[in-house]
């Protein structure tokens, strides 16, 4: 019964794992820029004595603390989820990738997780100077973080410094080669900066919505205008690294490639098809938008340069969703776009003065909010989507990979993991709805805990003793 | 260093994290199974605010305890897992309950929805634990390995036994709430708490009692560990040092003077009962490390995937220990009422 059920058993935990990281990765997204972004502004402030900055910073602090702790939850699920769902995968290669995901832990997760309590709930307790290395150690902490699982789901990519075993296990050759893989470097810059302009897009489309309420918000104001600083540095960068990333591929996984572009045969000057619909049963790409020699141009910087084609590779080889890696390649570079379109207007706006007062363009950032979460979404599923039919690139197949669990047991645990993460992180994104509708004033309340907070209805929390001869302020 | 070598250190480190995350998120989760009792909002919020700084770093070490099982013994996670599959998921959705509720319900804005968040956290903490302790049962009593994949079904884990070991988890996370509130309050709550913990204590030693009773039997090996000869002289201290901790707990549970060490103190006491209860299990473990089938050994990363992170380990082991320490520190004393975290 239990062999009977694995195909279904297999898709099951294809979809099982793709919901729950996918879910997981939204957090993270954007609490690797809020953790930098509260580093800045706690900076600042300490810099130039400016409250602003400090109310500012107790303003993110607070969607922080709600962000990260549903980032957090989500994230253990994923570290047990590679034995309970992948068994295989997992004694196959946890020579390789354990090690990794071993150091993410330890210098990573043990850090966030150590000097968050001292972020949330430090001010006033400890010094100034203490706080903001414990902001500064978080932010550091979520950086690291990247660092080893980027490395590790690169590894996946472009497997290198390993031998295979008698028993088919991955061993560990060279560990710099593991960890500093070919496609690392520019994956994991694309991630981090990604995560940047998920955060700037929220930023900026808060600040947008509080100086369409009230233009003299003077924190509004700030926040907006360094989202707007971000949009405009960084989002042209990721166009850049994002380039690099397409040649590192073209050269790696050129499958893949082809599957982004909608390529089916190899030619020589190739098109850039802009919008088609790919059709895997008849194997091209139909109703094609495209501009001549482009596509060869930007992936082999010559107009004549050769672009292979899906079907020269055997139809087992091949990405086996190819529409969902071009659709979802075409939504993150659009996005991609916006944004710089958006850095751009904000540069003019600034040069003539009128930043603050053009709705129009406070409108179209508001709008901007989620397009960084949607951006690295469809970034993440082109790249594992186009991944497939391998769990490790070229050497392992998914379906070799899933452990032996009846069906049964995988459509419940499935079941039970989108209830629960609709109805919790959907609580989560509620309330993060109603901090946000909150405009920033002077005296941000934070969490902080030299006054008692007392808002309509709810009894004041509590907080922990301070030790009384290094703290003069006044008690309740 | 050889690789068995590594590899014993390595099972040893692992252990020292289960047994890190098992004090640490057993008093954290010990304080949402009390929740029934503690009644008062504020009571909540004062118990709440006892962990609240501390449960992110708490929980740290059980993603320390899947990645590192991960990293060096592979074969044993890869098996561990799928059989447990239940509990283990069933733990992790529980675990986002309780975990996000710590900032919801502060960010509650009608008393019916803090009361759900409160729910959501005590019931969470509840379930984790039952999981825990199921997971525990199921993986004493073994586990089928062929051919290095788990050879079981998905209901295997549910016997009388792991049920036995979820009500004797609950009960003893409850204990060590109980104490960690004795040390952290006062007043009303800790009053409370001192009640509480003696009922607890009682049940604790009650069901170490009956699980210790039933271990030998469950595996031929558990039974020659502990009634070969010269082996039960070593085995023999555990049983007496439970009567002993047992015994000081209860009298250090009656003292009220208010001495801020007398107040930590049965903590102490139930962290050593969960210590030896610990070793016990240790004892008739080792070096199993998938009973009945795979030893430390057996289940082994290539040495060199295990020195690789054992030499980082060795370096940061100690600092995370370090400022671990520090925040509990910064974060001691008494948590009182009415002064605003949030």
């Amino acid at each position: 019964m239990l062999w009977d059920a694995l195909p279904d058993a297999l898709l099951l935990a294809r979809i099982q794992f793709a919901f729950t990281v996918t879910f997981h990765f939204l957090f993270p997204a954007f609490t690797i820029g809020l953790a930098s972004y509260l580093a800045v502004l706690e900076g600042l402030w300490l810099w130039t004595g400016r409250a602003a900055y400090l109310d500012l910073f107790r303003y993110w602090l607070k969607v922080f603390a709600v962000n990260f702790a549903m980032g957090v939850v989500s994230g253990i699920v994923l570290s047990y989820q590679f034995g309970t769902n992948w068994s295989v995968f997992a004694d196959r290669t946890g020579p390789v990738l354990g090690p990794l995901m071993g150091y993410e832990v330890l210098t990573a997760f043990f850090l966030e997780a150590g000097f968050l309590g001292v972020m949330l709930f430090g001010l006033g307790r400890v010094g100034k100077g203490l706080h903001f290395a414990a902001t500064s150690l978080v932010a550091i902490g979520t950086l690291i973080s990247g660092f080893w699982i980027l490395s590790a789901n690169s590894w996946m990519q472009t497997p290198a410094g390993f031998t295979i075993g008698p028993d088919g296990r991955f061993l560990p050759a060279d560990w710099w080669e593991i960890v500093f893989n070919p496609s690392f470097p520019f994956r994991y810059l694309h991630t981090i900066t990604g995560a940047y302009l998920t955060t700037a897009m929220i930023v900026g489309a808060v600040g947008a919505f509080h100086i369409l309420r009230d233009r003299a918000n003077e924190r509004a104001r700030i926040m907006f205008s360094m989202a707007m600083w971000m949009a405009a540095t960084v989002a042209p960068a990721q166009a850049v690294f994002g380039d690099m990333q397409g040649l590192w591929a073209l050269h790696y996984q050129p499958q893949k490639v082809a599957a982004m572009e909608g390529h089916w045969e190899t030619q020589r000057g190739a098109p850039l098809i802009l919008f088609g619909l790919p059709d895997m049963e008849r194997e091209e790409t139909r109703m094609r938008v495209e501009i001549p020699y482009l596509g060869s141009l930007i992936l082999r910087h010559s107009l004549d340069g050769e672009i292979r084609g899906l079907k020269d590779f055997p139809p087992d080889q091949r990405p086996t969703n190819v529409p969902l890696v071009f659709w979802s390649f075409r939504i993150m570079v659009g996005i991609g776009c916006l944004m710089i379109a958006l850095g751009a207007v904000s540069l003019w706006l600034r040069f003539r003065g009128r930043l603050y007062d053009t709705p129009w363009f406070q409108r179209w950032a508001v709008a901007m909010a989620p397009s960084g979460l949607v951006a690295v979404t469809f970034g993440w599923i082109t790249t594992e989507a186009g991944r497939q039919p391998f769990t490790v690139y070229g050497l392992m197949r998914t379906a070799e990979s899933v452990s032996p669990i009846a069906a049964p047991a995988v459509a419940a645990s499935l079941a039970a993991f989108v209830v629960v993460y609709f109805c919790v992180f959907g609580a989560g994104m509620w309330y993060l709805f109603r901090l946000l509708g909150k405009p920033p004033l002077p005296h941000e309340e934070g969490p902080r805990d030299d006054q008692p907070i007392r808002t309509a209805g709810i009894t004041p929390a509590p907080s922990a003793q301070r030790p009384p001869a290094r703290h003069p302020e006044p008690a309740e | 260093m050889s690789a068995e070598t590594i590899a014993t250190i390595w099972a040893f480190l692992i252990a020292t994290a289960v047994f890190l995350y098992v004090c640490m998120d057993g008093f954290d989760l010990g304080v949402g199974i009390l929740f029934p009792w503690i009644r008062g909002q504020e009571d909540r919020d004062v118990s709440v605010n006892t962990i609240a700084p501390v449960w992110d770093g708490n929980e740290t070490w059980l993603v320390m305890g899947g990645a590192g099982l991960f990293a060096v013994f592979p074969l044993a996670y890869a098996t561990i897992m799928p059989a447990l599959y239940m509990p283990i998921i069933l733990m992790l959705l529980a675990l986002i309950f309780r975990g996000v509720s710590f900032e919801m319900r502060f960010r509650a804005e009608t008393e019916g929805q803090r009361l759900a968040w409160d729910r959501a956290f005590s019931w969470g903490s509840y379930a984790a634990t039952l999981c825990q302790g199921l997971a525990l049962g199921a993986f004493v009593q073994g586990i089928e390995v062929e051919e290095r994949a788990y050879a079981g079904g998905w209901w295997d884990w549910l016997t009388p036994f792991s049920c036995l070991t979820a009500a004797a988890l609950v009960v003893g996370y409850g204990l060590l709430g109980a104490c960690w509130l004795v040390w952290k309050t006062e007043g009303e709550l800790q009053d409370q708490a001192r009640g509480l913990a003696r009922r607890l204590g009682v049940l604790t030693l009650l069901l170490i009692a009956l699980v210790s009773a039933i271990m030998p039997f469950l595996q031929p090996e558990f039974r020659e560990r502990w009634f070969a000869f010269p082996a039960i002289l070593a085995a023999l201290p555990v049983p007496v040092l439970v009567v002993f901790l047992g015994w000081r707990m209860f009298k250090a549970l009656r003292e009220t003077d208010g001495h801020p060490w007398r107040d930590g103190l049965p903590f102490l006491c139930a962290l050593g009962l969960f210590f030896l209860a610990y070793t016990g299990l240790g004892i008739s473990m080792w070096p199993m490390i998938v009973p009945p089938e795979l030893t430390i050994w057996d289940a082994a990363a290539p040495r060199d995937s295990q020195l690789f992170l054992l030499v980082g380990a060795a370096v940061l082991i100690p600092i995370i220990l370090a400022y671990t320490g520090y925040v509990y520190w910064l974060f001691r004393g008494k948590v009182k009422h009415g002064e605003g975290y949030h």
